[in-house]
């Protein structure tokens, strides 16, 4: 269970965040929309730990325990996922040997033994069979020169792998085409369990129809204005941010 | 990546200081009197016995280089060399030339144990090396044992110290020495031509595919002692033979010069492999202390199809200047440079390549990785040229450039000399630098500051990583994080 509290947050002497609560329960898809602009990406990179964030006031607890303690990598290991609404190129770094330099400094923080190799590959293989990637993507340099969707595919295929009980998944429908979003939502619900919960921020209520959110919440100026059920989405398709932009001002 | 995950533990196992190989080891030492004239030359020549002709060479190369400036084109500052404060031969006493290791100060045997150097064949034979390396281990001023001698000789192979060389093949040393860095080059290499005491000699006859890897390992070990080895590497037609140097020094607050001179040659169809881990002690993180490196290495494709390729991982010294070359002499000869240069702390480093392109059909391709840290400067100097006969020559050159952090520079100056019409340049350049965005994403999926760095810099050098031996690879990628050990936070 995820749970914030009067979330106040600044970067650069600019107050983003002004109050945010919000909580999500285990086994629960939450939505997250709000128009451009509203804190919803600073919102994911505070909850994983991005350096540069000031903290004014507020609490975030996952399962009880205070994230805002831990530094990103350790928050990685106690199950945080965040998958990056632009993703990080790393040239020269396979994205085989990416996938398991992660799982392993995971496991060392856990305290867990590094995973022999060859259930590795065959983990990374199966999963990759599921979201249609191609073998040989996974020799190439970490996302350079892959195509916008193909990107989004390769956070899903982390997210798989590390096996993570919180997942934040930052505009992951831009960039997809119809297939590819399909697909990419395939491979969520596959992962929906009664133990793992999901944050899921995007515009489109067309996403909403492969990942059936359990809450919507609106965010304006960095504020959570509004919550409630998968209708809300529906709603917001047909009346905009007007009157939320308002709202909160 | 367990390499990565080893290089973190070993990052960790290394308390405050970061250079491991600081240790220094306490032995009887015969040593020349402090200071540089004629008389010293003569001191160094008569301890090695040389024949007559070489101590005329010596001073001869001694009264050039009293009429010689420093070089001061390069992109580095450091106070002006007193070279009568420093001591030009020091040498472990020790019975004149150890015939088996157990005739070696077992003094000398622990520390090249501690630096994790095999000086035992039956412990490489036993397997503990995944494959074999025959050493040749020069401390301070002198060559103290040359391993698998016998095994290389069976193949026709020599390789021993240059003292040895002078000794049992004065005419192949007489032949060869001087013919492709001149003794009146440069400085530096004036210097050493005078007072050079000891490094590799290796002959590789015609047609024979050297059995094993060879390499010289360097320490300097004495307090205000120069080091200057002089290595001689001659491949005859169709041979071939790899060759690795590393070298490590103590921890000491003043500086110490090393002024090497490294000549290969190739002839037809040959092929020399130069690796070279250079690791000399680089100073605290003030800057005070360290090796300087000014070093004279070039390769000579004498032979048609004949190929050169130098692979250099620079981590070490305070300043280096260092530009391992080749001459494309020979139609249809190769030159290769692929260097991984880090700065860290207060280093200085310029260094690049030459390619001179004599003959037709000439190719080089050069790929240089400059790493900056710290309050390191780092810069990439290469000259390419194309001489008026080297009709379809070509080139391409690649040189990257990352910074860790914004206090540290890195720049690039290439030349480019062009005397033919048909020649083709082929130049790509990139500064890049460690994005936050880059580091959080990796932490964000569960690697550690550090571990993310390394993962970052491995990912950007791979290509020249990929040049070394294997074993050296993997030691050398342990080596580049550890020198970037402190650089995030
Ligand atoms: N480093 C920064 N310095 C100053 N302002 C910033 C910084 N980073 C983000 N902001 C501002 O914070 C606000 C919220 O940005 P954020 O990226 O969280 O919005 P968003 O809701 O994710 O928008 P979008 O829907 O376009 O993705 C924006 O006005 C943005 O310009
Ligand atoms: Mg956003």
């Amino acid at each position: 269970m995820l749970e914030i509290r009067n979330l106040h947050v600044s970067i650069e002497d600019k107050k983003i965040l002004n109050g945010l609560t919000l909580t999500v329960h285990d086994g629960e898809v939450a939505a997250i929309m709000g128009p451009n602009g509203s804190g919803k990406s600073t919102l994911s990179y505070v909850i994983a730990g991005k350096p540069d964030y000031e903290v004014l006031d507020g609490e975030i607890l996952l399962d009880g325990q205070n994230v805002l303690e831990l530094e990103a990598h350790e928050r990685a290991a106690a199950g945080l996922f965040l998958a990056f609404q632009y993703p990080l190129e790393i040239p020269g770094v396979a994205t085989m040997s990416f996938l398991k330099a992660a799982m392993n400094a995971q496991r060392k923080i856990r305290g867990e033994e590094e995973m022999a190799t060859a259930d590795f590959m065959k983990a990374v293989r199966a999963a990759a069979d599921g979201l249609g990637i191609p073998q040989d993507m996974l020799r190439r340099g970490l996302n350079v020169g892959f195509s916008g969707g193909e990107k989004k595919r390769m956070e899903i295929l982390q997210m798989a792998l590390l096996a993570p009980n919180f997942c934040i998944l930052d505009e992951t429908d831009s960039g997809l085409d119809i297939d590819a979003l399909k697909v990419v939502s395939e491979g969520v619900n596959a992962l929906r369990d009664p133990k793992r919960a999901f944050l899921v921020i995007t515009h489109y209520q067309r996403l909403l129809n492969y990942i059936v959110p359990d809450t919507v919440h609106v965010m304006a100026h960095g504020q959570v204005v509004k919550s409630g059920g998968k209708e809300l989405a529906l709603e917001l398709e047909a009346t905009g941010y007007a009157d939320y932009k308002t709202l909160a001002a | 990546m367990a390499a990565v995950q080893e290089t973190v533990d070993q990052v960790k196992a290394i308390d405050v200081d970061q250079y491991k190989y600081g240790f220094s080891t306490e032995l009887e030492v015969d040593k020349a009197p402090l200071g540089l004239n004629e008389d010293i030359v003569r001191l160094i020549s008569a301890k090695k016995g040389e024949p007559d002709w070489m101590l005329e060479w010596r001073l001869d190369a001694y009264r050039r280089w009293l009429t010689m400036r420093e070089p001061t084109w390069a992109r580095v500052a450091y106070p002006k060399i007193d070279f009568n404060d420093i001591y030009y031969y020091a040498a472990p006493k020790m019975n004149a030339a150890p015939q088996t290791l157990d005739e070696v100060d077992p003094a000398i045997l622990e520390t090249y144990k501690k630096l994790g150097i095999p000086l035992r064949e039956q412990e490489i034979l036993a397997g503990v090396q995944t494959s074999k390396v025959a050493v040749d281990a020069v401390f301070d001023s002198v060559s103290v044992v040359t391993t698998f001698k016998a095994e290389l000789a069976k193949a026709g192979v020599i390789f021993c110290s240059i003292s040895e060389a002078l000794k049992e093949h004065p005419e192949l040393v007489r032949k060869y020495l001087g013919t492709v860095v001149p003794v009146t080059d440069n400085f530096y290499a004036t210097l050493n031509a005078a007072v050079f005491t000891d490094g590799s000699f290796v002959y590789i006859p015609k047609g024979v595919r050297c059995p094993m890897e060879l390499s010289t390992y360097f320490r300097i070990n004495e307090r205000n002692t120069g080091q200057f080895e002089r290595t001689l590497i001659i491949a005859e037609e169709g041979s071939y033979v790899s060759y690795l140097e590393g070298c490590t020094a103590p921890q000491r607050d003043e500086n110490q010069l090393h002024a090497a001179v490294v000549e290969l040659i190739t002839m037809d169809d040959a092929e020399i492999k130069y690796s070279t881990v250079q690791n000399w002690y680089p100073g605290d993180k003030d800057g005070k202390g360290g090796i300087y490196n000014f070093v004279t290495k070039r390769g000579d494709c004498r032979g048609k199809n004949s190929k050169i390729s130098w692979t250099q991982v620079e981590t070490g010294s305070a300043i280096t200047w260092k530009y391992p070359s080749c001459i494309l002499r020979g139609d249809g000869s190769r030159g290769e440079f692929y260097s991984i240069a880090v700065s860290n702390g207060m280093q200085q480093v310029d260094s690049g390549t030459k390619m001179i392109h004599l003959g037709k059909n000439t190719t080089s391709r050069i790929i240089s990785k400059g790493i900056s840290a710290g309050r390191s400067q780092n810069t990439y100097r290469g000259q390419v040229s194309a001489h008026r006969k080297a009709t379809n020559m070509r080139n391409f050159t690649n040189c990257d450039s990352l910074l860790i952090g914004d206090q540290c520079g890195a720049h690039t100056v290439p030349y480019m000399e062009c005397n033919n019409a048909t020649a083709v340049f082929e130049h790509e350049a990139t500064t890049s630098k460690i994005s936050e965005d880059q580091l959080f994403y990796c932490q964000q999926r569960g690697l550690n500051p550090e571990e993310a760095t390394a993962l970052i810099v491995n990912g950007f050098v791979k290509d020249v990583l990929q040049q070394l031996p294997m074993e050296f690879a993997v030691e050398a990628q342990k080596l580049i994080s550890i020198s970037l050990e402190g650089s995030v936070g």
